[in-house]
């Protein structure tokens, strides 16, 4: 019972030889937040796609956007994780496989682990595109047609951008978890902000201070992004559309994974 | 695939079922257990009037909900020995042993996400439910273990249930730890006989049946309770 806390160990020099830990923490801090962004960015994007695929009239887009969700859904994000980066160079072709193999030293884990968030958190985000497009009114598309618009029409000026207003709030919190579940990276050996604290305990088994410097960092990445997102909401919240039509999208998410 | 692959993965299932899921299993039921009692004590906690009870659960599920879990787990398998030397006044670290360590780690950080749930499942019975209990002469706290409650838990079923089915997912980061969970199970197999590719895919295949058939079967339980 008698632990040796010591702020000095910070500015240690860590094992690399160039920087002390505090250095290796930051740069850690700063692949996770990469990591998260690209990966949320990618999610955003494809997510968008899946969801609107699982609302549309034809059945064959619906069956693939369920497929996709329930496929990403149901498989631990670590076993995911695994899949990139160990089997899918197996699985490719030879001189791809080596190739990815043979990426350098951080490049060869972020991209995998970039490609395994992004794909999970597309997942993730088209139900809640779905469940935003779900709370507006069926009329809402029947009047577009009736005034002529196409389906796509429909989509881009009439009920995307009222569903994505309604699901701003559950797409902040899918923003804070792909920051947490980014820190699944180091398992492959990716240093973010969990490996570099991780690290820095087996190196210099200082590991409260570790531990405790990675806690502040990810409290204070937290309090940055729910800031913005809190400014961004007020921006574009429509006055008048209420929030109890985005009830279903947030208790939705609310259960969402960590 | 090879025969002889084929083989050795047979030969590996009573390892991989026996022995990992067993542990990820029981490990998923004991956190749900725990985490759901300590959940709805602190959303109590955190709905009561009293700021010594609200302020202390609302920092502590906030905080909770805003590390990662692989922080957490860390944090307590390393935290424990000295907590436990703490309790018993020994002078050196208590081992806990990480089996105990992954347990309780998992109910305290799943009890913040459960909290969560019973909160919005509290706030989802109408104030005329304990207008009606005290009304009828019961008091505050038989209104609450008696009316609302049993009632917050039963809209909440589905909610929660979703959470244990990623609790159960979760339970594969205990790899971290060296553990033989399912997935660590998979993995000792893997690097024992350089099949990696067919073990992983295998985990993934049976973690995906397992969370398929329960995600369906919560939704299939949702919707028969909404028809009632």
């Amino acid at each position: 019972m008698n632990y040796q806390w010591s702020w000095a160990a910070f500015n240690d020099l860590s094992p690399d030889g160039v920087h002390t830990y505090l250095q290796t923490l930051v740069i850690g801090a700063g692949w996770t937040i990469a990591l998260a962004a690209g990966a949320y960015t990618f999610a955003l994007l494809l997510g968008s796609v899946v969801g609107v695929m699982r609302t549309v009239d034809s059945k064959i887009a619906r069956g693939i956007g369920a497929t996709y969700v329930e496929l990403f859904r149901n498989v631990p994000l670590l076993v995911q994780m695994f899949l990139w980066y160990f089997v899918l160079p197996e699985l490719l072709p030879k001189a791809l496989g080596t190739a990815m193999k043979q990426m350098q030293q951080p490049w060869g884990q972020f991209f995998p682990a970039l490609l395994c968030l992004g794909f999970y958190g597309t997942a993730r985000i088209a139900e809640t595109v779905r469940s935003g497009i779900r709370s507006l009114r069926t009329g809402q598309q029947q009047a577009s047609l009736a005034l002529g618009l196409s389906g796509f029409q429909a989509y881009r000026f009439v009920i995307l951008p009222q569903a994505f207003r309604i699901v701003v709030p559950p797409l902040t919190s899918e923003l804070m978890a792909t920051i947490k579940y980014s820190s699944v990276a180091m398992t492959i050996g990716l240093l973010e902000l969990t490996g570099a604290a991780r690290s820095m305990q087996e190196f210099s088994f200082h590991i409260f201070e570790a531990f405790s410097a990675a806690t502040i960092m990810y409290f204070a990445i937290n309090s940055v992004v729910v800031y913005g997102l809190m400014l961004v909401e007020r921006r574009i919240s429509v006055p008048s559309s209420g929030r109890s039509s985005a009830a279903p999208a947030l208790s939705m998410t609310e259960t969402g994974q960590s | 695939m090879p025969i002889s692959r084929l083989h050795e993965i047979v030969a590996a299932l009573p390892y991989l079922f026996e022995t990992g899921m067993t542990f990820s299993l029981t490990l998923t039921a004991l956190a749900a257990a725990l985490g759901l009692m300590l959940g709805t004590l602190l959303a109590l906690c955190r709905l009561s009037k009293s700021r010594l009870l609200s302020l202390p659960a609302t920092l502590y599920v906030n905080g909770m909900r805003s590390v990662p879990l692989l922080l957490v787990i860390f944090w307590f398998y390393f935290l424990a020995p000295y907590i436990g030397a703490w309790i018993e006044h020994s002078p050196t670290p208590v081992q806990i042993g990480a089996y105990r360590s992954a347990v309780i780690t998992f109910s305290l950080f799943e009890s913040a996400y459960f909290c969560e749930i019973m909160r919005a499942g509290i706030a989802s019975i109408s104030r005329g439910q304990t207008h009606a209990a005290l009304a009828l002469g019961l008091t505050a706290r038989q209104t609450m273990i008696m009316v609302v409650l049993p009632q917050a838990l039963r809209n909440m079923t589905p909610a929660l249930l979703t959470r244990v089915i990623t609790l159960f997912q979760d339970t594969s980061l205990v790899y971290v730890l060296s553990m033989t969970d399912f997935f660590g199970a998979a993995n000792d197999v893997a690097s024992r006989d350089g099949s990696i590719v067919q073990m992983y895919l295998l985990a993934a295949v049976v973690y995906f049946a397992i969370c398929f058939t329960a995600s369906n079967f919560v939704k299939s339980f949702g919707t028969a309770r909404h028809a009632h």
